[in-house]
This record gives structure tokens, sequence and C-alpha cells, in this order.
């Protein structure tokens, strides 16, 4: 890790990754996925997997339950739609707010436990709060249906300063600017660029290092004088800070809330994506929310009948036989597409697609002297230096 | 007359109907090199595991500097300036080895926990300099940005005792701190040990080789069964007729 990070490498990084996010709905033309709406989920569930990286990838601690924090973000800021603005801000300030206490609590209890364990006691909580959600707090969570705007909320920041309009439930808005369309996304790109900032800062930060030792051997860190414990904790509230403001711009993009968004197989998918991008890598998660995202969309909008439109370059017979043998793979279907792809990388890309794209990118690159351990220190204490 | 810093009282521990440590009582002076020897399975790691919280005696105390240790936790063992090379190298495999050095130094720093994520490691211009100063020291300096889990076993244990020493411990307790390493290097660890005991630092060490323990230790205690059969000066360890029968005889004719 130290021997990368210059400072000249780490502005370059970031500044790529500021214009690969702007410019998305630009590159990702040609694949089909520039509209807003994907864009905005590209983002939304990228910033998820940051955070969610923070905890698995730094700490190497597998939560089955960060879904919760995102359902939890979800109904806060729905909340805040009813009950005071449609302004955004504070919609995201009260997710962040209560997923960040609430990962508190659980992470205070699960982090008694580490490895699997520490992994089910996170399921069996995002499962309590699934069916909390569900059916136990629904003068909160509307249940069923989901907690939904209704003309008739009492709004009462906005209410204030306009008269009650009465022509429809107005949108979500950053001081005038609808949140829909581009607009939406930019928004949405922002925070992404932020909170990929912030995860690099944590990177190279002792806390971050700190994190990466108690992945790498707890035992000498206890020995070494370090407390893990709060080191854990701050981990777990971080990355459950993350999903809840993730969650937070979902409901900005589409202002409903529903005890769906907490169940296990959301939690699931975003260990899918951490470990497909790039486990404990810095753009990897990104790129796997990215992927997954991009998969689900596109497989899971083909029914049979434009599959077989799609097919209709092949002879007669063979487009119907062929339209067979793939239409359990989409539609409803994709998970076994996304369950295909999940396994041959973990097979044969254990360190997900980044580490793929470096293996590409060295075997085209000019084979360089492996060079000599001496020779490195040197190069490398040099870069250090110019860095600065 | 220099005084004791380091104090086991009466410390007894048992595996079932194991009798690990039995009445052991040891006292190190400050500044002192303190051997702890034995034949295998005598208790001497057990009796280390104590000193750092890693099991609890059944009764007996272990003191530092006038403060209990029995009952801390071990980070807390720690930040009272104890620390530990282990039997099995304990180091970080994952991570480079000038990261290894520089956790060591947070912790000293910075205390059990400090939540910084924002400051930047890289900024750190003194501490990355101490940290290749002393992988340095150790030879490793050419390897600082290899995984530790590469290096050889002689070579982790050599990280692992610049790991200890970067904290400046006021206590260094080492279990075998040269097994597995070529007699060259076992000669550069004396020397080294040596340099620190110029020093002043207080030290605990168990070790087979007794090359080495008659090369450093000041004062020697001979464990045998979970008790302590013998100590004194080298010279009276040396020719104690009971440590010969349990121990030193076959070592001695090595020599
Ligand atoms: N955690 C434990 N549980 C059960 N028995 C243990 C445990 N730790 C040590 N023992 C037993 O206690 C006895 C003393 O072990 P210890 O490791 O302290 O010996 P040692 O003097 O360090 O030996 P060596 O020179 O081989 O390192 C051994 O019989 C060992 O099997
Ligand atoms: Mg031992």
């Amino acid at each position: 890790m130290m021997k990368q990070t210059s400072a000249t490498k780490d502005l370059i990084i970031m500044l790529v990754f500021i214009a690969a996010v702007l410019t998305a709905p630009i590159w990702l033309t040609p694949i089909g996925a520039n509209y807003p709406d994907l864009l905005q989920k590209f983002a939304i569930y990228g910033i998820f997997a940051i955070g969610f990286n923070i905890l698995f990838g730094l700490t190497g601690y597998l939560s089955f339950g960060h879904a919760v924090f995102l359902g939890i973000g979800s109904y806060a800021a729905v909340w805040s739609f009813k009950l005071l603005t449609m302004n955004i801000l504070p919609a995201i300030l009260f997710a962040v707010m209560w997923s960040g206490l609430f990962s508190v609590i659980l992470g205070y209890i699960s982090l008694r436990r580490s490895g699997i364990y520490f992994s089910i006691l996170t399921l069996a909580f995002a499962q309590m709060s699934y069916n909390l959600a569900y059916s136990v707090l629904t003068p909160i969570t509307n249940g069923e249906t989901g907690l939904q705007l209704r003309l008739a909320d009492p709004r009462y920041i906005d209410n204030m300063f306009t008269k009650a309009v009465s022509e429809g439930i107005p949108s979500t808005n950053l001081f005038g600017i609808k949140m829909s369309g581009y607009s939406g996304f930019y928004f949405c790109a922002v925070v992404l660029i932020i909170c990929f900032w912030i995860s690099l800062k944590i990177f190279r930060s002792p806390f971050g290092l700190t994190l990466s030792g108690i992945k790498s051997n707890q035992h000498r860190m206890k020995y070494t004088g370090f407390n893990p414990r709060p080191y854990l904790l701050a981990a777990f509230v971080i990355s459950g800070m993350y999903a809840g403001l993730a969650g937070a711009l979902l409901a900005v993009t589409d202002p409903l809330a529903g005890a769906e968004r907490m169940q296990w197989t959301a939690s699931g998918e975003v260990v899918l994506m951490t470990i497909l991008g790039g486990l404990g890598t810095l753009i990897g998660p990104v790129i796997g929310a990215g992927v997954i995202k991009y998969f689900e969309n596109i497989f899971s909008s083909i029914g049979d009948q434009n599959l077989f439109e799609m097919l209709s370059w092949l002879p007669e017979g063979m487009q119907s036989i062929v339209a067979y043998v793939i239409s359990p793979f989409v539609g409803s279907g994709w998970h076994l597409t996304l369950g295909l792809v999940f396994m041959l990388i973990v097979i044969f890309l254990p360190g997900g697609l980044v580490s793929g794209f470096s293996k590409l990118a060295s075997t085209f690159r000019p084979k360089k002297k492996t060079p000599q351990p001496v020779a490195s220190t040197v190069s490398n204490a040099s870069g250090t230096k110019e860095g600065e | 007359m220099e005084n004791t810093i380091f104090h086991v009282d009466d410390v007894e521990k048992r595996f079932g109907g194991l009798l690990a440590l039995s009445d052991v009582d040891l006292s190190v002076k400050e500044g002192r090199t303190h051997a702890i020897i034995g034949p295998n399975g005598a208790g001497k790691s057990t009796l280390l595991n104590v000193c750092v919280g890693l099991i609890k005696p059944d009764r007996g105390t272990v003191t530092f500097d006038g403060e209990l240790v029995t009952g801390k936790q071990p980070y807390e063992i720690n930040q009272l300036g104890i620390a530990r090379v282990f039997q099995t190298p304990e180091i970080f495999p994952d991570l480079p080895l000038i990261e290894n050095v520089i956790l060591p130094v947070l912790s000293r720093r910075d205390g059990a926990y400090k939540f910084a994520p924002f400051a930047s490691l890289r900024r750190d211009k003194a501490m990355l300099e101490e940290a290749e100063h002393y992988l340095e020291d150790m030879g490793l300096a050419s390897q600082m940005n290899n995984l530790a889990s590469a290096l050889s076993r002689g070579d982790k244990r050599r990280l692992e005792l610049a790991m200890c020493l970067i904290q400046h411990p006021r206590l260094l307790l080492l279990d075998e701190p040269t097994a597995g390493m070529a007699r060259h290097d076992t000669n550069q660890t004396i020397e080294l040990l040596q340099k620190i005991k110029a020093g002043g630092m207080t030290k605990v060490i168990i070790e087979h080789d007794m090359h080495v323990v008659f090369s450093l230790a000041d004062y020697i205690s001979v464990l045998a069964q979970g008790k302590i059969i013998a100590e004194g000066t080298p010279e009276e360890v040396k020719n104690d007729p009971k440590v010969r029968e349990a121990y030193l005889g076959e070592a001695a004719d090595d020599e």
C-alpha cells in the first residue's frame, strides 16, 4: 500500500474518477446505459458499496445486514419529505443521522463476535429489522405498501413559506432544482465523488492502516497496544452511514420506501458488488456496483418476446432453440446470470474485476525488467519525495 | 542497588490436570536481562502468556512498576510499556514491512485508540524515517515494500523484534528470539540485544541456545515442570547440580 501512495498518484486517481463520473452519460451511451435513472442507480449503489468496502474490505468483517441501513435511510428521508420539506438536504441529513445511530447499536452488539458469528449476528439483525418494518412498525413504515408521499402530508417547513398548492405532490428538490432527470444524476454524482474522496482519505490515514492491521492479525494488534473494538465500531458506523446516505438518495430519486429494501438479498447484493469489483480496493466496489446494476437492468428487461426478436438474425429453427436455452437466464431469471458471472469471477479472478484490469494492463505494457529489491526501494523513496 | 521493576508473585496455572505453572516467583531488576531457561514444555511460554494478559493465572499476580498487570487487557498491558516477541512470529503478513513497523509507532504515539480518518500517513515524514531506520537496523530495509508474508522465518522474527523495539518498551519479553535463525543471524541478534541492553531496557528472555543465554543474561531462572528449580547469576546456575541434571547437562556437553 505504502509504495503506491504518492500524493501525485492520489491526485491522478481523484481527477480520473471525477472525469469518469461526470462524463458517464457520454461514455456509457454505446452500451445503452446513458439514461438518468440508471446512471443514478450506478452512483447510489456505488456509494453503498464504497461504504461497505470500508468495513468489509479494510477490516475483513463481513456484514450481511447493511441493507438495513439502506432501508433506514430511505424511511428517514421520506419522513423528512412528509413532515418537513421536499428539499433533499434535511432528508439526507436525517437519513445519515438515523442510520448512524442504528449502526452504533447494531455494531456494538454484533462486534462482540468476529468471523462467521459476526456475519450471522448481522444477518439475524437484518431479518429482524425487515420483519419489524414489514409488520410490527406499520405506523412508521406503512408495512407492506411502503411509505409514500401524500398530498395531505404536513410538510411544515415548505408550508410556512408557500401556500399549499393543490396541484399534486411537489417533487423533491434542492432549493428549487428538481431532482429528476439529469439534475438528479449530477447531484448523486457529486455526492459519489465526495464519498469516494472520503474513502481515499481513510485508506491513506492511520485509521485506515489500523483497520488493515486488524484484518491482517488482530492478535498482534492487541499485543501492540491497540484496542480493536472502537476501531471496528467506527468502521461499522461509517459504512452504516454511507448506506443510509445511499438509502436517502434512493428516496430522493423516487420518494418511497419499502421494507423489501432491507431484505437479506439486498444485503447480499452489496457483498457481491464489493467482491465482484475488488475487495479492499478503492475503485473496485464502484465498478462492481455499476456492473451488477447494469446487468440487472439489461437482463431483467429482456422478456421472452423481445428475446425472440433479438435473435431474428438466426436461421428459423435455431432461433427458437437458442431462445429456449437463453430464456431462463433473462427477465426475472437474471439472477441466474448474475450467479454465473459471480462464480466465474471468484474462480478465475479472485481479486475481482480490478485485478483483472491490472493483469490485462500489465500484459500489454512493455515488459519492465524485474526490479531488484534495492533498486525499487530507492526509486520509491525518491517517488515519495517528489510526490509531496 | 537497582529496584525491582517487574514482579511475578506466586503464579499458578492449570490446564485441566496439567499443572503448567506452580508457585512461580520472578523479580526482574530495572535494566537487567533476565533469562528463563528450561526443557520443552516446562511452562516458559505459559509464564509469558500470563505476563501479557493472554491467559489468566489461577492464582498469583504480576506487577510492573507498581501497577497490577494481571486482570488487564493485552492492549492495556502493552500501553504500560510491555512488548513481546512471540515464539511463532506474530506479524502482519498481508502488509508491507514498512507498515508492519509503522503500526507500533502509531500505538506508541496515539495510545490504544485514536480516530484520525483524515490524517495523512504519507505526510508524517518523521514517522516514516523512524520506521525505515528500524528496518535498516534489522537488515530488512531493502525489502520494506514487500509483504511480510514473503519473509523467511528468521527475517519474520527480526521484523517482529523491530516492531517491538520501535515502541521503546520499558520491558521487552522475548520468547526464543533466535530460534530458526542461521548462526550468523543469531550472532547479529545477540549484538543487537546487547546494544539495547546498554540502552537500559529491561528484558526477559526465553532461550534454548546457551550461547545466546550466556552472552546476554545477568540473571537466570530455571523452570522445569512448572516450577522454578534454581536461579542465580549465570555462573551459579551453570554449576548448580540440580540444573545440570534437569536441563543443562546435555546442553553444556554440546558447547
Ligand atoms: N492453552 C493451553 N491449553 C492447554 N495446555 C497448554 C496450553 N498452553 C500450554 N499448555 C501446556 O502447558 C505446558 C507448558 O507449555 P509451554 O508452551 O509454556 O512450554 P515451554 O516451556 O514454552 O516449551 P517450549 O520450550 O517447547 O516452547 C505444555 O505441556 C503445554 O502442552
Ligand atoms: Mg515456549
